[in-house]
């Protein structure tokens, strides 16, 4: 059984988002939670990445004469999960940003990154 | 405990079911959707951009971006504020080894170039005003990391993205007066495809979010190293 590229990626990017998933769920110490988040996080962007794979094709930006505007839509691959994930990126690492600060800010009141030292919100 | 982990296990592993079930019914895809087809036939003739992500990213799509970079800026300001500090502490002398100085000092330059090249080519080459945005924010976690006492100018931070977030929605409402609509790139001649100075505002539009993604990050380091200093001290 061969895998084409694109199913290996859309593998990783799965097994990625489990990973995260789990570490989320299980850990207690508050920078391994922000920090499977972005493993998760990691993992959807590679998904969406490769949703847009075409096989034998190459990235759509104009080069020489081997991708020219006329050539280009049958030679590059689809533009769109690209740019949705340069955006998804950004929002990701804004994210990451506060709730890192967050984090640190717990961390300053109650001098413990563990979870379980924050019961306030508990029911 | 072992209740909670069970309880885990079941979800992930209904995840799991969840994605499998995708992962099942995928194909590779043979042609090109719509979408892709209309960005990948008309785009170089519409924006006059040889990146067609950067001409779905800038023009295309720009009004998204407006709103991405509206998420950083209130990332930025949401982090000022929480850390923000009363009164100045004295921190240490600074105890980062002489390697680290010797090293920054060499690299700071050269990624901060590096970064200003990523986001002016942005509508030729790989790359654009978050990655450039990126990198002159490593560069300058850089410097701050070997020298972590020093003293960077927030205001100075604040004004670069100020001004240049203000300067993209203007040239935004110049698309709305003098082109098609808010954020066209056609203000501008569109030039020659594959020229530094061409796809009308397009690069104008990319250094401006980079300067302001750049200022953002180095903002957020800024404000996370002062907290950090006051800290190590009391």
């Amino acid at each position: 059984m061969t895998l084409s590229i694109d199913k290996i990626a859309l593998i990783l990017g799965m097994v990625l988002m489990l990973v995260g998933l789990w570490g989320g769920f299980t850990q207690k110490n508050l920078l391994k939670i922000i920090l499977s988040f972005s493993i998760f996080n990691s993992g959807l962007n590679i998904l969406i990445v490769a949703l847009g794979y075409l096989p034998g094709r190459t990235a759509p930006i104009l080069e020489g004469d081997v991708v020219t505007p006329e050539t280009l839509a049958s030679v590059a691959i689809d533009p769109v999960p690209q740019a949705l994930v340069l955006t998804a990126i950004v929002i990701g690492f804004g994210i990451t940003a506060l709730m890192l600060v967050f984090a640190l800010k717990l961390n300053q009141h109650k001098k413990s990154l563990d979870i379980n030292q924050y019961t306030d919100l508990k029911w | 405990m072992k209740m909670k982990n069970s309880i885990a296990l079941v979800l992930i592993v209904m995840f799991g079911i969840f994605l499998f079930h995708i992962y099942e019914r995928y194909q590779t895809q043979t042609a090109l959707n719509k979408t892709a087809a209309y960005y990948n036939s008309k785009a170089p003739a519409e924006t006059g951009a040889a990146n067609v992500v950067t001409s779905i990213v800038v023009t295309y799509r720009g009004l998204d971006t407006l709103g991405e970079v509206t998420v950083l800026f209130l990332t930025a300001m949401i982090v000022g504020y929480i850390l923000r500090q009363r009164g100045k502490a004295k921190t240490p002398k600074n105890t980062t080894s002489e390697i680290l100085i010797t090293a920054a000092n060499i690299l700071i330059p050269g990624s901060i170039i590096l970064g200003a090249y990523v986001f002016i080519n942005g509508h030729l080459t790989p790359g654009g005003g978050f990655q450039g945005g990126a990198i002159i924010g490593t560069a300058i976690g850089l410097m701050i990391l070997a020298n972590p006492i020093g003293n960077i100018q927030k205001t100075a931070l604040h004004y670069i993205e100020s001004l240049s977030g203000f300067t993209y929605i203007l040239i935004g409402l110049a698309g709305l007066i003098l082109a098609g609509g808010f954020l066209d790139n056609r203000i501008l001649p569109l030039g020659n495809l594959g020229e530094l100075f061409s796809a009308g505002a397009i690069p104008i539009i990319y250094s401006l979010i980079g300067l302001k993604v750049g200022s953002e990050l180095s903002s957020i380091l800024a404000s996370i190293n002062e907290t950090t200093n006051n800290t190590a001290k009391s």
